[in-house]
């Protein structure tokens, strides 16, 4: 770039190097450097060879299967849904038929997709990556532009390696001064969720800057972009620095030797210059978020475990006090209850947004020596992450504490595998969606970090981690 | 080409049809279709529309939801409520309402992946101001069964009060949805413009 160039945000100028047409009327086709694949992309691949098209790039293309296969087997003959068998199985044939690498049951790099791209190397900054899945937004924690897309455009990626967008809006978020003890990158994005709604990012890609965002670990950063979507956002992004190098560096699709030090001098370049203006700036005091708890129907509706379930009648509008309202019908919790005083059913430890293994040891942290005292989920994102968990005994602190220690897959967080909950079960959850029905009919979702999730299975209700830790 | 269990692309110019009014704001795509649903076959997918909404446990409708009404049976738009069919990417969300019969919604603002969807599919969504969709919602609910009709070619949609909006559209989408052609036919255009930017690409290799 030449030095005389306007500053530039990172997503300029990964937007601007992957634009293979400029349209007049403001739409842009965008090259895909890597496409990722799950087992919910069946009727993709069936729609595409019904329509007699090739597969453009498989070398650019990688598949896991994750969302319709059972945790507590990796035997695919054990799917009792045929509908879910043949997705699962589906993946596979598929690969081999169009040769896209796909991670398969068993193996031991298969799982949630989200946690696959980053862990494999195959997410690099400076890229353009997407999914046919919203939580896409995950990848962009590594440097790039990642974005979720849907079935058609799964197709459309598939035929032509692009995908037609139009340029979306930029939005800062700046995290001023590192996080307080006990509190995670869960509890930075419910709060960021919080204050600017759930349609706060709309039409924007949201970049995470700041202090006390640089001060968090790769695992922190992937579950604040993971969530950027339920904020509305197009997609979540943090610029490239040595944590992102380290984390990167040795993994199976990393560039190696004299291309990993070409692709370090692109990737220095990548971060939004200084002068350079986003559309929308909002800051939020690293130090003044507490652990977070969601008590209604929407992520926005997240408050800290000190707090007590807000009073519809406060709410701005109409509109707004009836949505609270039937929120809190829905979930059974009174206004003005105290968090700590709700209790629950069951926990969950998973799905893309947190079952990284600095996740799991967040939640061994405080599993250890205690017990639970409702039935209480590990899912791990990967088997890479259960083989590590594994080697550093978190299994066996779970398994002590009373934890199911289960294979890896999305599992209980949307349930299209078939673990759901019952009915007006009340159940701290780690996944990213508080919606009606999301974890299973009538089921209370309540959003939290691992380790608040570790410390309702072993209270039977919200708990400030902060004290049972201190 | 041959076949795809997908019906056929019709172009869209005008609907005029029943609109049913879903006032929440929010309303996400788990609650359009219901994740456990994802894995059927299209046609069979159909009557799962908004399901634990509609029915009741023991699988009979429930009367007081707005689609189990006898005036929406026909309905074919939707108003609804702000940031509609927010969530999941989940494209059955449109697919689902597309074979109910509803080719048009008009909402405050949207969930962008049902948005764009939308397009893929060949429906219209609409985005009216906040204090208009509320009118609408209101004249619907007072009126129901009342009818909206939406005009592509002059981008204007006429409420059962008589009152007519302007709306905006990109120009690219409405090319696409008045001759009805897909976005990969349009992409083919492009191939000598793709084959440029892969041999000059450095990310766009493993
Ligand atoms: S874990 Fe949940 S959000 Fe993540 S990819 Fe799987 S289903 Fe989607």
């Amino acid at each position: 770039m030449a030095a005389t160039a306007a500053p530039a945000t990172m997503f300029e100028k990964i937007w601007r190097t992957h634009v293979v047409v400029d349209r007049p009327d403001g739409y842009t086709l965008l090259y895909v450097d890597r496409h990722l694949i799950h087992d919910g992309s069946y009727f993709a691949f069936q729609r595409l060879k019904g329509r007699g098209l090739k597969l453009r790039r498989p070398d650019l293309s990688f598949g896991t299967p994750d969302h319709y296969m059972p945790t507590d087997t990796r035997r695919k003959e054990d799917i009792a849904n045929p509908d879910s068998k043949r997705m699962v199985t589906g993946l596979a044939i598929n690969g081999a038929e169009t040769g896209v690498t796909v991670f398969d049951i068993g193996d031991r790099r298969n799982g949630i997709v989200h946690v696959v791209g980053p862990e494999q190397g195959i997410t690099q900054p400076g890229i353009t990556l997407v999914c046919g899945d919203s939580h896409t937004s995950t990848h962009g924690a590594m440097g790039c532009l990642a974005f979720g897309i849907g079935q058609s455009e799964v197709m459309h990626v598939m035929a032509t390696q692009c995908v037609w967008q139009k340029k979306p809006k930029t939005m800062r978020v700046d995290i001023d001064g590192a996080l307080g003890f006990g509190v995670t990158g869960k509890d930075v994005i419910l709060a960021i969720i919080a204050k600017i709604g759930a349609a706060g990012g709309t039409g924007h890609v949201l970049e995470y800057a700041g202090s006390g965002i640089r001060a968090l670990s790769m695992e922190g950063r992937l579950t604040i972009c993971n969530m950027s979507i339920e904020a509305g956002g197009r997609a979540g992004m943090i610029a490239p620095d040595d944590a992102t190098y380290e984390y990167l560096a040795g993994k199976p699709y990393a560039p190696k030797g004299a291309d990993w030090d070409t692709a370090m001098a692109r990737w220095k370049a990548l971060p939004t210059d200084s002068g350079a203006t986003f559309d929308t700036e909002i800051t939020l005091s690293g130090p003044s978020i507490a652990p977070m708890v969601t008590f209604g129907t929407s992520p926005e509706d997240a408050v800290p475990v000190t707090d007590a379930v807000p009073d519809p009648s406060t709410a701005a509008d109409a509109v707004k006090r009836e949505g609270l309202a039937q929120a809190l019908r829905y979930m059974g919790v009174k206004p003005g209850t105290p968090i700590t005083d709700i209790r629950i059913d069951r926990v969950f430890i998973g799905s893309c947004t947190n079952s990284r293994i600095e996740d799991l040891r967040a939640a061994a942290a405080v599993a250890k020596g205690r017990k639970a005292v409702v039935p209480s989920w590990i899912v791990p994102g990967s088997g890479i992450i259960k083989e590590q968990a594994e080697a550093e005994g978190l299994d066996k602190i779970f398994k002590d504490a009373g934890f199911e220690w289960r294979e890896t897959g999305c599992s209980m967080c949307l349930g299209t595998n078939g673990e759901i909950g019952r009915p007006e079960e009340r159940i701290a959850s780690t996944s990213n969606r508080n919606f009606v029905g999301r974890q299973g009919k009538g089921v209370r979702t309540h959003l939290v970090s691992p380790a608040m999730a570790a410390a309702a299975a072993v209270t039977g209700h919200f708990a400030d981690v902060r004290k049972l830790m201190a | 080409m041959t076949q795809e269990n997908v019906p056929a692309r019709l172009p869209f110019t005008s609907v005029s049809a029943v609109a049913a009014p879903i006032s929440q704001a929010n309303v996400d795509t788990d609650q359009i279709i219901p994740g456990r649903f994802l894995s059927l076959p299209r046609q069979t997918m159909v009557p799962h529309l908004f399901r634990d909404q509609r029915y009741n446990d023991n699988g009979t409708p429930k009367p007081e939801f707005v689609l189990n009404r006898p005036e929406y049976a026909k309905a074919g738009i939707l108003v609804a409520g702000r940031n509609f069919a927010c969530g999941s990417s989940r494209e059955m969300a449109v697919t689902v309402l597309v074979d109910n019969g509803f080719r048009a919604f008009i909402a405050p603002s949207f969930g962008d992946i049902f948005f764009s969807n939308c397009f893929q599919n060949g429906v219209l969504p609409i985005v009216l101001p906040e204090a208009r969709v509320n009118d609408l919602l209101r004249f619907l609910l007072e009126l129901p069964g009342a009818e909206i009709a939406v005009d592509l070619p002059s981008q204007t949609v006429k409420g059962p009060d008589g009152k007519t909006d302007h709306f905006t559209i990109d120009p690219f989408r409405k090319d696409c949805l008045l001759r009805g052609i897909d976005e990969i036919a349009m992409t083919f255009g492009y191939e000598a413009d793709i084959k440029a930017f892969e041999s000059k690409s450095i990310t766009a290799r493993v």
